[in-house]
């Protein structure tokens, strides 16, 4: 049996973990499946456990000058039902798993087991969000696109922990978010997509477009994005060129859950649906 | 290391010196012998282990005691005695909404975890609801049409 450790407020983990190499355990929906055993048995973590879910500095949503910080240990259903979430986070979170998961799961555990799948990530891909490190004598701020490295990689070190995701408040005229999976509840997706879109009286001024399980990590593109953006501010939509300029950003596996043929081709289709009904429509506003 | 972990189960107190990281649902099976907690699929998919902690509901197989501490379960066996108990019993029972009973214990906890915040629910929402509990036999309209009844039979209760 491992030690562990139940701090009772943020300093007091942040110093245990200064000296400790921990397992850090919040929501642990993740956690508890891999480290799972036979029936009956005690799940079996190699290092120490340090539980995080009850301390409060980890628990908060607060907004300041149009940033939005949300504590790593708020549950998917915490924060559906808080009102300072928008409505297009919510949209994301309330398709994730299932209603008793959602109530254990934090958003914080979504981030830091960095799966491909992981639905959260091309939510906050396209919002800019950063990852709030903090350590016994630092703290430190990353987008989020450089803390995710990989499959279940990422920039966290020994004595760190995520203790916020702060996301800058934008507001978006078009909306769109996919999940592609095989039933609506408890599925890992097989793909998703999230795009957004802002336009005022002078046009179409932001678009943002993320996929997600299809590629190691999220994809997103900024040039192509801007690509977008300029080919309907002069009215010359070249829906093959973007094709082009994504499938090559899209590199999906075939894996247990879906082939990499019907990913891409999904992927796709949801791209160009999103140009053609959602942005075209923008510009005609 | 064993932990001192202490908490309340269907109104009464628990005291366990146990490993922090043990499933919820084997404290409650083996430890205070609620066997309505079931086993399915012991990783979150299935929820025949579902139970309210705190009120919400959660699957005790990827819930480790070590967050359990100061809190209050309810398993099936506490929730049997209320009234809203009986009005789902009889509803679940008039629908055909029980096959072999293994996802029963777990559904209705679902039930009545939505039914606490949404005493009046349409389809969409009760299907939404019980989202996260299989049933291999039933097919879920019964149970869907179950716990419609239950919410308008045991107006008022909710």
């Amino acid at each position: 049996m491992v030690e562990a450790y139940k701090p009772n407020d943020l300093k007091e983990a942040l110093e245990l973990l200064a000296f400790n190499d921990c397992t850090i355990f919040a929501g642990g929906t993740d956690l508890m499946v891999k480290r799972k055993r036979w029936s009956g048995l005690v799940p079996s973590f190699e290092k120490p456990v340090m539980f995080i879910s009850q301390l409060q500095e980890l628990r908060e949503v607060t907004e300041d000058n149009g940033m939005l910080t949300i504590g790593a240990a708020c549950t998917l259903s915490e924060l559906i039902d808080n009102e300072l979430i928008p409505e297009h986070f919510k949209t994301v979170f309330r398709q994730m798993a299932s209603p008793g998961i959602r109530n254990i799961a934090t958003i914080g555990g979504n981030i830091c087991n960095a799966s491909p799948a992981g639905e959260s990530l091309p939510l906050l891909y396209a919002l800019d969000a950063e990852v709030v490190l903090q350590s016994s004598c630092r703290k430190v701020e990353l987008p989020i696109a450089e803390f995710v490295q990989g499959v279940g990689k990422t920039l966290l070190k020994s004595g760190e922990m995520v203790t916020a995701i702060k996301v800058p408040k934008s507001s978006f005229t078009s909306i769109t978010y996919r999940k592609v999976g095989t039933r609506k509840s408890t599925a890992l997706s097989k793909l998703s997509f999230i795009g957004l879109a802002a336009s005022d009286e002078e046009g179409l001024q932001d678009v943002r477009l993320a996929f997600g399980a299809v590629a190691p990590t999220v994809v997103r593109s900024r040039d192509a994005e801007e690509d977008i953006i300029d080919m309907l501010k002069l009215g010359s939509l070249d829906i093959s060129q973007i094709i082009d300029d994504y499938s090559t950003l899209i590199k999906p596996i075939s894996d247990q859950r879906s082939t990499a043929l019907y990913r891409k081709k999904a992927c796709i289709r949801l791209l160009v649906d999103f140009i053609i009904n959602s942005l075209a429509r923008e510009v005609v506003r | 290391m064993a932990m001192d972990i202490s908490f309340v189960v269907n109104g009464k107190r628990v005291n366990i010196y146990g490993n922090p990281t043990a499933r919820l649902l084997d404290a409650l099976r083996d430890y205070c012998g609620l066997t309505g907690v079931k086993e399915g699929c012991g990783e979150g998919e299935c929820g025949a282990c579902s139970v309210l902690v705190d009120g919400k509901l959660v699957n005790s197989c990827i819930y480790p005691i070590a967050k359990v501490e100061g809190k209050e379960v309810l398993t099936i066996e506490g929730f049997r005695g209320t009234e809203k108990y009986e009005v789902l019993k009889e509803s679940f029972e008039a629908a055909g909404a029980v096959q072999c009973g293994f996802c029963s214990p777990g559904m209705l906890m679902a039930a009545e975890s939505l039914l606490r915040e949404n005493p009046k629910p349409d389809e969409v929402q009760v299907r939404e609801a019980i989202s996260g509990n299989l049933c291999r036999c039933t097919g879920y309209n019964t149970i869907v049409e179950a716990v419609l009844d239950a919410s308008i039979r045991g107006e008022g209760l909710w």
